[in-house]
């Protein structure tokens, strides 16, 4: 029987890694030496090389971008907390006027397809004069951020018992000091995921970014990949190179975040 | 009204009303500009605005290019969503009966997940290389053109997107399994259930809702999907992988029609909230009964 087990755990992990190869790929390319690329593949290659690594780190607007991106998703985060945190409460605790319309606001929200918010977000931006900047990405990115970061955060608060707030009330403390010093210290974790969610959501961010950037000095890491520049041949390995890192926040938060991860996205879907 | 009840309305109102001025500006306002922009001549470049009406809406109902990409988006979503769903099941049936090695396992499952779609792109870009693409090596070396052929592309489209996508429904459905108490296997054992049985009165069933859910998650998804297309095959050849959000994005940014393209954006946006409005109806009855 356990030996039975042991060879079920064994092939459920084997699928998987089958099923990650394409990303394992990507790695093996980034370390095999341009003249092996477009030969006959070998697992292995056979002399592993950083030349592609050096390539994107000294000739492409990659470091560059990494720069912005970190920025980007790190400052649509923290924008969508101080906005959605203090409205998430409310929207789980406090008696609003219109509540029903404003939570189906939100859930409205993040389904508006960005291609349609693309073009009126354009014209804001262009007419406020901030193409090109972070600032443009971050208040387009808060628009799918936010209601994302409310949604998930008012589950988290509704789950916490009200009880343990009326201690609090009993001693005088209002509505901000019972947040600060009741709610969030028991939702940390909750509030732990649903930033991990929206960075991760603001660092794969595409569409917005390829639209309202138009130099190095605002593309992120999705839009300098897309554009990876090719002189006469596509440089495949440089490519690899380049997508190898701009993976690695995410790779890093399934690796070693990943239960802050799977709570976020079980807690959206499982709950209403 | 109490004194407490009137400070909870001021503070509630205190805490909403940052967000609410955020999401009516950069949500609410660009959603309701789109539709008064389909209805504009709007070419920044020549300084062109004019009202025409309902005339890009009259234009896109004899417009080929626009049915030939209603069409590449409904088989998109229909095929990936369904193979996603298909393959997540039977992913997650795989994890429930795994004991070690769990958290390695998700690590792999959600890495696709979890990657920027432009990455996805890129990756398959390779993959699919005529010559050197691994596909094509597996493949016993053949040199099939999955990017450039009409009939491949699309396939190559699907396929990648379901690979991105399905860990997110695995992973939905062995939540809903972990939630499962043993009992009720145990008794199913006893009773005399087989191992085909229980799958299909026992867990299937206890999936349904879940499986409801991740099919609106994921329709949703599938029909604005935007930069998988855009960065993989750039909506080509022949327009066979062109969807809606690629033919609205060249007509806004590439051919800079603002108002034709706002149009075709509209008309994603009312499929969008159709899909979710017909979802939520067709989910209340069985919240009520459930």
């Amino acid at each position: 029987m356990t030996r039975r087990r042991r060879a079920w755990d064994l092939a459920v992990l084997l699928l998987l890694v089958l099923w990650a190869t394409p990303y394992f790929w990507q790695v093996r390319t980034s370390f095999t030496p341009d003249r092996e690329l477009l030969a006959a593949p070998r697992v292995v290659p056979s002399a592993p090389t950083l030349a592609h690594y050096q390539a994107v780190a000294e000739r492409s607007v990659m470091p560059r971008a990494l720069g912005n991106s970190v920025g980007v998703a790190a400052l649509t985060t923290l924008l969508a907390l101080v906005l959605g945190v203090p409205a998430a409460y409310a929207v789980a605790r406090l008696p609003i006027p219109g509540k029903r319309l404003l939570l189906l606001l939100v859930i409205a929200s993040t389904a508006f397809p960005q291609i349609s918010t693309v073009s009126p977000l354009y014209l804001l931006l262009r007419a406020l004069n901030l193409r090109d900047t972070w600032t443009a990405l971050v208040m387009a990115n808060t628009s799918f951020a936010l209601p994302l970061l409310m949604w998930l955060l008012a589950g988290f608060i509704r789950e916490i018992p009200v009880e343990l707030e009326e201690a609090a009330f009993l001693d005088g403390a209002g509505r901000a000091t019972v947040l600060r010093r009741v709610i969030l210290p028991l939702v940390a974790p909750g509030v732990a995921s649903a930033a991990l969610l929206t960075f991760l959501a603001a660092w794969n961010e595409f569409l917005f970014a390829y639209t309202f950037t138009a130099s190095e000095a605002s593309r992120t890491v999705p839009v300098a990949l897309a554009l990876f520049p090719g002189v006469f041949e596509i440089p495949w390995g440089d490519i690899a190179a380049a997508s190898i890192l701009a993976s690695l926040p995410p790779v890093v938060i399934v690796i070693a975040l990943q239960r802050w991860l799977v709570h976020g996205l079980v807690a959206g879907a499982l709950k209403d | 009204m109490t004194a407490r009840q009137r400070a909870d309305r001021l503070t509630g109102l205190a805490f909403t009303a940052p967000a609410l001025l955020a999401l009516a500006a950069l949500a609410v306002y660009p959603g309701l500009w789109v539709l008064w922009l389909s209805l504009q001549q709007r070419i920044p470049i020549f300084g062109i605005a004019r009202f025409v009406g309902l005339e890009h809406y009259a234009f896109l109902a004899g417009d080929a290019r626009f049915w030939n990409a209603v069409r590449v988006t409904l088989t998109f979503t229909v095929v990936s969503v369904a193979l996603e769903l298909a393959l997540g099941v039977l992913v997650a049936l795989a994890l429930q009966r795994q004991q070690a090695g769990r958290r390695l396992a998700l690590s792999l499952l959600l890495l696709a997940w979890a990657l920027p779609s432009v990455v996805t792109a890129k990756l398959f870009e390779w993959l699919y290389h005529p010559s050197a693409g691994l596909v094509n090596v597996l493949l016993g070396g053949r040199a099939l053109n999955w990017l450039g052929d009409p009939h491949l592309a699309l396939p190559g489209l699907i396929a990648a997107d379901v690979w991105r996508t399905m860990p997110f429904v695995a992973l939905l459905c062995y939540a809903r399994l972990l939630t499962i108490p043993p009992e009720v296997y145990e008794a199913a054992r006893v009773d005399g259930a087989g191992r085909s049985a229980t799958l299909r009165w026992i867990t299937l069933p206890l999936l349904r809702s879940i499986l409801l859910i991740a099919l609106l998650f994921r329709t949703l998804d599938a029909l604005r999907a935007f930069d998988l297309m855009f960065v993989l095959t750039g909506g080509g050849p022949a327009g066979t992988t062109e969807t809606l959000t690629v033919y609205a994005y060249r007509s806004l940014f590439q051919t800079l029609q603002l108002g034709f393209g706002a149009a075709i954006g509209c008309v994603i946006f009312a499929l969008v909230m159709l899909v979710a409005w017909a979802y939520l109806r067709a989910l209340r009855p069985e919240r009520a009964a459930a």
